[in-house]
């Protein structure tokens, strides 16, 4: 198994410890490998955030994700700055509501989620990473739905446990039902409206 | 003795390798620290002015990178075990005082976290451009120990290292990091505290009266007293007789440098830290180290699936340089491979050890990234032939 | 140190202070005239007065005709870099606050290479005692200009005159926020013994600068007369002025010169304020070296 991904959105917005999540997921709680890189490069000044992460069951060697097979982006300059970089037949993953995908390549997958509104509707704006989170668990299958659980459990505030946890919940039932064979038809709808908002 | 249980934090961790070598120092028992900010080092001493309150110690952010390399040298004076961390241009500024260190055989640590050089180069990007200067960057003849993690894990485990070597030998040891392994954040274990080796510092039994300060044995390291305990210590960076008093004559200065060079020939041995690989029956071999050494790792894999006989020696100690080996090695292969981020330092040390036995090819870079394994893989084909 | 090593024990009485200097270290490289002998004599007196156990104290210098106090004084002794004898000092008094540490160093060393120094030191409160000898030139490096030349006086780097203004050093220290600065030339030796007994006692940064001839390079070079000369000179041009405003006290060539103890105030030290903010952060542990 060897996974690179790049998650990438704007400072304030978790990009860190949403990938620091999987990282540890993947590495604690899976017995893999995982290298994680945040960007503090040029780039990463005028507010942009983002990192990447590779997932092995062999060591990494090569540090850094060139072209990264999964993008997650929860902001319209991540998603510019970085679909070029998404591998041909690449999963994008879009909170939909910030990102309008504009000049996308066929051949990618395109999976979207409001996670801003799922985060607004438990209350708290701020676990609008921990819902994207959720939704790569389940859409990119990267770690496991416990591992990830577990990881995401560690890493929060013992106040906010709960919030997070329900955050990611949902993020993870929304992104099953967008990539199960059978998606409820609200889901459908969700997604249908993701990918038209693609022109 | 072993590490003390309260400053462990016992366990698996997801962490970069800045955090991993904070955590190292406190294992070994660096309980001060002094420091200046600068990318991409100044998480360490971040994590440090967190975590250290808890075992009682402090950090200290100086003025400058001068007052920093010179306070942590009056904290072990005064019985600490204490560390900076700094890189690049910080490094510049310190030197002063690594060559203060050596000469008044103060234990204790540098960590420089690499980053494109010269000048204020590249701040958030790597590079391995301060291998020559941890050697050979202060004034005067003198030696150290550089030591090169390639992961976090390694940031932690060569932190505690540096810390033990540096009590042992009385000396600066510089613990060479980069930009990529420094923010890099993988898997780190930390085992338990009674599981950390932990060197106790060398202090004289001796009654004052008795104790000189440079005396020794056959190691050629003296014994260490620290102030406060009567024993009127003089510590000078002038050259110095056994008392420490200032000496200034040509057979004094002899004495003191030779010793200062020959307490680290004693100890090649206990210094040789080399990761090996199918180094037998090579026809090349890839010497590298820190980041590069995993990049390297991938050419090595490629050129062996292309049916090459290529052999790893990551240099994991780099200072004092591994001789022997590369010389033994030399008459044995076709050639070295020496890929490093940086325009060619350590393959100088290798040519010079080689001494025309073999081809030594140098795959310079000048840092802001890695090396592209296939650039290494070009190298390894070209000694081959 | 044994008697048998100092050649000096034959010759006449014992000195009052021997004691607490390394008798096999001396004779000192200061030439004849030089203050900086007499300001280790008030210094001795009141190491010895002080009531402090030697075994504590602790001398750190930088480099210099004045760096070398630390070799001449039986203390636990430090001569670093030159400048760095501060943060030297800050590092050794926060490693171990039981130690009372000295700093005893020149005017070049202290105020130009590590002037930066002596503000962050004065700033943190660090407890330290700074005594710096202002012998207003470079003097070991053969009589170069300092950042505290007066005047228009020739050194050998301004063969045509000094056209840099000079320091005011206790100015500087009290703003930075010294708890104690003080300044006695070496013909107020009483006055100066005093002064460093208060320093020694008094907690947080403290300094005292004393004024202090050069015969060799800043007299001869400005026809000022030898070491006697510059005795009388203090005498008729120093006014004791205790609690002087210390931005009214710079040196004026051929002016009054102010001495006395110009602050002497309260103030958390460092390891004071740094308990303080970090209240039930801070867990006592011992030392792990030791």
């Amino acid at each position: 198994m060897l996974k690179e991904l790049r998650i990438a959105g704007f400072g304030g917005q978790g990009v860190i410890l949403s990938s620091i999540a999987v990282g540890r997921a993947a590495t604690l709680y899976e017995g893999n490998y995982a290298t994680m890189i945040q960007s503090f490069g040029p780039e990463a000044r005028g507010g942009a955030a983002s990192a990447t992460l590779i997932l092995s069951t062999d060591p990494v060697l090569y540090p850094y994700v060139t072209r990264p097979g999964i993008l997650v982006v929860m902001s319209q300059e991540a998603y510019t700055r970085f679909t070029p970089e998404l591998t041909d037949d690449g999963i994008l993953l879009v909170e939909q509501d910030l990102v309008h995908l504009d000049n996308l390549v066929a051949g990618r997958r395109v999976y979207g989620i409001p996670a801003t509104r799922i985060a607004e509707s438990l209350g708290k704006k701020m676990v609008l990473n921990v819902v994207m989170t959720g939704f790569l668990c389940a859409v990119g299958k990267v770690v496991g739905h416990q591992a990830c659980r577990k990881a995401i459990a560690d890493l929060v505030p013992a106040r906010f446990k709960e919030l997070n946890l329900e955050a990611f919940e949902k993020g993870y039932e929304f992104g099953l039902n967008l990539a199960s064979p059978n998606p409820s038809p609200e889901d459908v709808d969700a997604a249908l409206l993701s990918l038209e908002s693609m022109d | 003795m072993n590490a003390d249980p309260a400053a462990v934090r016992e366990g698996t961790h997801f962490m970069n390798g800045d955090a991993a070598a904070c955590e190292g120092a406190l294992a070994a028992g660096a309980r001060f620290a002094a420091g200046y900010p600068i990318t991409p080092s100044t998480e360490i001493v971040e994590r440090f002015a967190s975590r250290v309150p808890e075992v009682g110690g402090l950090f200290i952010q100086m003025e400058d990178e001068l007052a920093a390399s010179i306070a942590i040298q009056g904290m072990v004076w005064a019985g600490a075990k204490s560390f900076t961390v700094t890189s690049g241009p910080g490094f510049s500024l310190m030197m002063e005082h690594i060559g203060y260190a050596a000469m008044t055989e103060t234990p204790c640590v540098f960590m420089d976290v690499q980053r494109g050089g010269p000048s204020t180069g590249l701040p958030t990007l790597p590079a391995q451009g301060d291998m020559m200067q941890a050697r050979f960057g202060s004034h005067g003849d003198y030696q150290v120990i550089a030591l090169c993690p390639n992961s976090p894990q390694e940031c932690f485990e060569l932190s505690v290292k540096s810390f033990n070597l540096a009590e042992r030998y009385r000396l600066p040891v510089m613990l060479m990091m980069d930009e990529c392994v420094g923010h890099m954040t993988e898997k780190v274990v930390v085992p338990a505290a009674e599981k950390i080796y932990v060197e106790p510092r060398r202090r004289t039994a001796k009654a004052p009266g008795d104790y000189r300060a440079y005396e020794c044995g056959p190691d050629l390291v003296p014994e260490m007293a620290h102030a406060g305990e009567g024993h009127h210590l003089y510590v000078t960076g002038l050259t110095h007789d056994k008392r420490g008093y200032p000496v200034m004559n040509p057979a004094t200065q002899r004495e003191l440098v030779t010793r200062l060079f020959d307490k680290i020939k004693l100890a090649k041995n206990d210094l040789l830290m080399v990761d090996e690989d199918q180094t037998e029956g090579a026809d090349v071999v890839v010497v590298s180290f820190g980041i590069t050494s995993r990049v390297a790792e991938r050419a090595i894999q490629m050129a062996r699936a292309k049916g090459m006989k290529v052999g790893r020696l990551r240099l994991i100690c780099v200072w004092p340089f591994p001789e022997d080996k590369i010389a033994a090695l030399a008459s044995r292969i076709k050639a070295f491979v020496v890929p490093e981020l940086n325009m060619g330092q350590v393959v100088l040390e290798v040519e010079r050890t080689v001494a025309g036995r073999c081809r030594t090819i140098s795959v310079p870079h000048p840092g802001g990234t890695v090396h592209k394994p296939e650039d290494i893989l070009a190298a390894i084909e070209r000694g081959a032939r | 140190m044994s008697d048998s090593d100092c050649n000096l024990c034959a010759i006449g009485p014992a000195n009052p202070v021997e004691s607490v200097l390394r008798l096999d270290r001396i004779p000192t490289i200061w030439c004849p005239g030089c203050g900086i002998g007499t300001s280790v004599n008030s210094f001795a007196f009141a190491l010895m007065n002080s009531g402090l156990d030697l075994k504590k104290v602790v001398i750190v210098s930088g480099i210099g005709c004045s760096g070398r106090v630390s070799g001449y004084v039986d203390l636990d002794a430090f001569h670093t870099t030159h400048g760095r004898a501060i943060p030297f000092a800050t590092g050794l008094k926060l490693a171990n606050p039981e130690l009372t540490v000295i700093v005893y160093s020149g005017d070049g060393d202290l105020t130009s290479i590590g002037g930066n120094h002596l503000i962050h030191a004065a700033r943190r409160n660090v407890d330290i005692k700074v005594f710096c000898v202002n012998n207003m030139i470079y003097a070991m490096t053969g009589g170069q200009a300092a950042a505290t030349t007066p005047g228009a006086a020739l050194s050998t780097t301004t063969p045509y005159g000094c056209f840099e203004p000079d320091l005011n050093i206790p100015h500087l220290v009290d703003a930075a926020g010294a708890c104690y600065v003080a300044r006695w030339t070496t013909y107020h030796v009483k006055q100066l013994e005093r002064s460093m007994g208060e320093a020694l006692k008094k907690k947080g940064f403290s300094f005292i600068e004393i004024l202090s001839p050069c015969p060799t390079y800043f007299q001869r070079k400005n026809n000022m007369g030898d070491g006697l000369a510059a005795m009388e000179d203090y005498k008729k041009r120093s006014k004791i002025r205790n609690g002087a405003p210390t931005g009214e006290i710079a040196i004026v060539p051929g002016g009054d010169i102010i001495v006395g103890k110009f602050v002497d105030r309260e103030r958390l030290d460092y390891l004071a304020l740094m308990r303080q903010q970090l209240g039930s952060h801070y867990h006592e542990r011992g030392c792990q070296t030791c």
